[in-house]
């Protein structure tokens, strides 16, 4: 069973531009995203900035309000929760952030940072939510008696665990981390992927992992998903992905991936421009004014989402023309 | 394991507070410590004005008026009725920063209860309140000042409300815009997820971080309140006499300025002063605080 269930996810954002928002525009954040994850399942989600990824894991979990779509949390319609019931539900599903500087209150102690979504949730005696916390520690491998200390007296490493100890606090179902190593030093990234690795195996988590590093998404994930322009533009196993990528722009950004192997002969499929604007996308296919094997129908119709033996794609490529 | 960055032990981390802590920071900071231990000095001489002179502050003598500083025992001479001046100006100091302090204590818990309600309370709270703020701010705080006064009538209580409206609009100001950029940060977009209600990210999470600029800004502001005060009493809007205060004892001398300077000369000193003070200090408290000036 399926322990979320996204339909065509929407996400527009109104911008008023000019004197007296004449002018007003829409930012095409995310168009349209479906797709689903698998208990226990890890499901990785690339893009480079711009393309709605981290949009699409806050309208998720209602961080921000998708502007239409569904989503489901083992069948409970998350989209139609309102006030207490939605506030209740949040426990499910929990955020881990990309900036581990940003995303601990300064002026609480870890300890506090802990207890926080314990009070929300009922938990009344302060000695049970001190062991709660102090195991939450111990369990991202941090050492109790870093209970009465200050965010400021830690290092980005040891603060992203601090991040991920909370949102492991609610004991969740889901967890959707946002970039959760992009802002670490390299040799702490591999830790903290390690941490996530173990705590999938201990709890039973079910991760959607947002980066917009293929590397760090190929040892994690059993399924990715590339999304540009607000849209899946690719989504398959793992292994599939890597060893068969369809759509052209996964193709580049594989072959962007360095090699270390220095023998090895890359064949680089260099993109060039920038991602288009949100605010103006192009018509047909999003891709089509980057896109090396361009044609002329992918100036004007948007290509459907093909799906064969769980490899979706969409591009014209693959139709059936 | 644990990452083996930044790893302190107890007393490199208490040692490690102590450096950074706020009162550190502040006595870095020599002339707002000067200024501190100024206005220390004329706090303790405005709370003790009447242990300080054996003088009493309504006492007239008709015997002694418009004495030179230093005349027949006067330290700072006296006033056109014969009262001792720097009796006066002590008691007139306990009014004024009443006053003044009060007003700003007023028109700040006012403002910033109302700056959050528009920064946090959506789209419709946020337009009324602040196009409001925005008709009070119009007006110069002194004309809006002495409207209200007209229209309340005198009274040190009026005169305390009349000051604080002015002053609503700037807090207003200040705490929306603290309010707006404080919401947007990763840690409130967390508390959010893990379940917690409106109003306890609002007081337990947003308030303790926005109120130290407030407090700060605030202390920049008590200097121009004083100075209102002053104006005001001065145009004879604000406190009446037989009451002291810097500002009518200012206006008071007026009329013999060039003859006898010394009136007006020693209150106008106490309101600089003060009022120097306290913006000295507000700075230092400001630049405290200002992580990026570590």
């Amino acid at each position: 069973m399926n322990l979320l269930e996204v339909e065509n996810l929407v996400k527009h954002f109104p911008v008023a531009k000019g004197w007296f928002g004449r002018g007003k525009q829409t930012v095409y954040a995310v168009n349209g995203v479906s797709f689903s994850v698998a208990k226990g399942e890890t499901l990785g989600v690339v893009g480079e900035s711009g393309s709605g990824k981290s949009t699409m894991g806050r309208s998720v979990l209602r961080l921000i309000e998708p502007t239409s779509g569904r989503v489901r949390l083992e069948g409970v319609d998350v989209t139609s929760l309102n006030g207490e019931n939605l506030r209740k539900a949040r426990k499910h599903m929990q955020m881990i952030f990309q900036d581990p500087y940003a995303s601990l209150n300064p002026r609480l102690t870890i300890g506090n940072i802990l207890e926080e979504p314990l009070k929300y949730h009922g938990v009344e005696k302060k000695n049970d939510r001190r062991e709660q916390a102090e195991r939450l520690l111990r369990e991202v491998g941090l050492d109790d008696s870093y209970y009465d200390r200050f965010p400021f007296q830690f290092s980005g490493g040891q603060r992203q665990r601090v991040g991920i100890a909370r949102a492991l606090a609610l004991n969740p179902k889901l967890i959707i981390a946002d970039e959760p190593v992009s802002a670490l030093d390299v040799s702490i990234q591999a830790q903290v992927l390690n941490l996530f690795v173990k705590l999938q195996e201990t709890r039973n988590l079910t991760y959607v992992f947002i980066s917009h590093d293929l590397s760090v998404v190929k040892h994690l994930c059993n399924r990715i998903a590339v999304m540009y322009l607000g849209e899946i533009v690719e989504m398959a196993e793992c292994e599939e992905l890597f060893r068969h990528p369809l759509h052209p722009y996964t193709q580049a950004l594989i072959r962007a991936i360095p090699v270390v192997d220095p023998a090895q002969r890359r064949q680089r499929l260099i993109l060039t421009g920038d991602i288009p604007s949100q605010t103006s996308p192009p018509a047909g296919c999003p891709f089509h004014t980057r896109c090396p094997q361009c044609m002329d129908i992918c100036k004007k119709e948007h290509p459907a989402l093909l799906t064969q033996s769980g490899h979706q794609t969409s591009c014209h490529l693959y139709g059936k023309h | 394991m644990p990452e083996a960055e930044l790893q302190l032990n107890e007393d490199q981390l208490l040692q490690y507070r102590k450096d950074n802590g706020f009162w550190r920071r502040f006595k870095r900071n020599k002339v707002a410590i000067f200024a501190l231990a100024l206005l220390v000095t004329i706090l303790v001489a405005v709370i003790f004005a009447g242990y300080l002179t054996p003088y009493d502050n309504y006492q007239l003598d008709l015997n002694a008026t418009f004495l030179f500083p230093g005349e027949q025992g006067h330290i700072l001479g006296t006033d056109d009725v014969g009262r001792d001046l720097l009796t006066r100006i002590l008691h007139g100091g306990r009014v004024s920063l009443t006053v003044a302090l009060s007003s700003l204590l007023l028109g700040m818990s006012l403002g910033t209860l109302l700056g959050t309600a528009a920064g946090y309370m959506g789209k419709v709270s946020d337009n009324l309140i602040m196009r409001l703020m925005d008709g009070l701010a119009a007006f110069p705080t002194i004309l809006l000042s002495l409207l209200l006064m007209t229209v309340l009538g005198p009274g040190i209580a009026n005169l305390v409300i009349a000051m604080a409206v002015g002053n609503i609009p700037k807090f207003a100001r200040l705490s929306r815009s603290l309010v707006c950029t404080e919401a947007q940060q990763d840690y409130i977009l967390a508390e959010r997820s893990l379940g917690a209600s409106r109003g306890r990210i609002m007081f337990q999470h947003i308030w303790p971080n926005i109120f130290p600029t407030i407090l700060a800004y605030g202390a920049l502001h008590i200097g121009s309140a004083i100075i209102a005060e002053a104006s005001l009493s001065f145009l004879g809007l604000g406190v009446a006499i037989p009451t002291a205060s810097w500002g009518n004892i200012l206006k008071s001398g007026k009329t013999v300025i060039e003859t006898y300077p010394h009136i007006s000369v020693f209150s106008g000193l106490a309101i600089v002063i003060t009022a120097i003070s306290f913006n000295l200090i507000g700075n230092g408290i400001r630049d405290a605080l200002d992580k990026k000036l570590q």
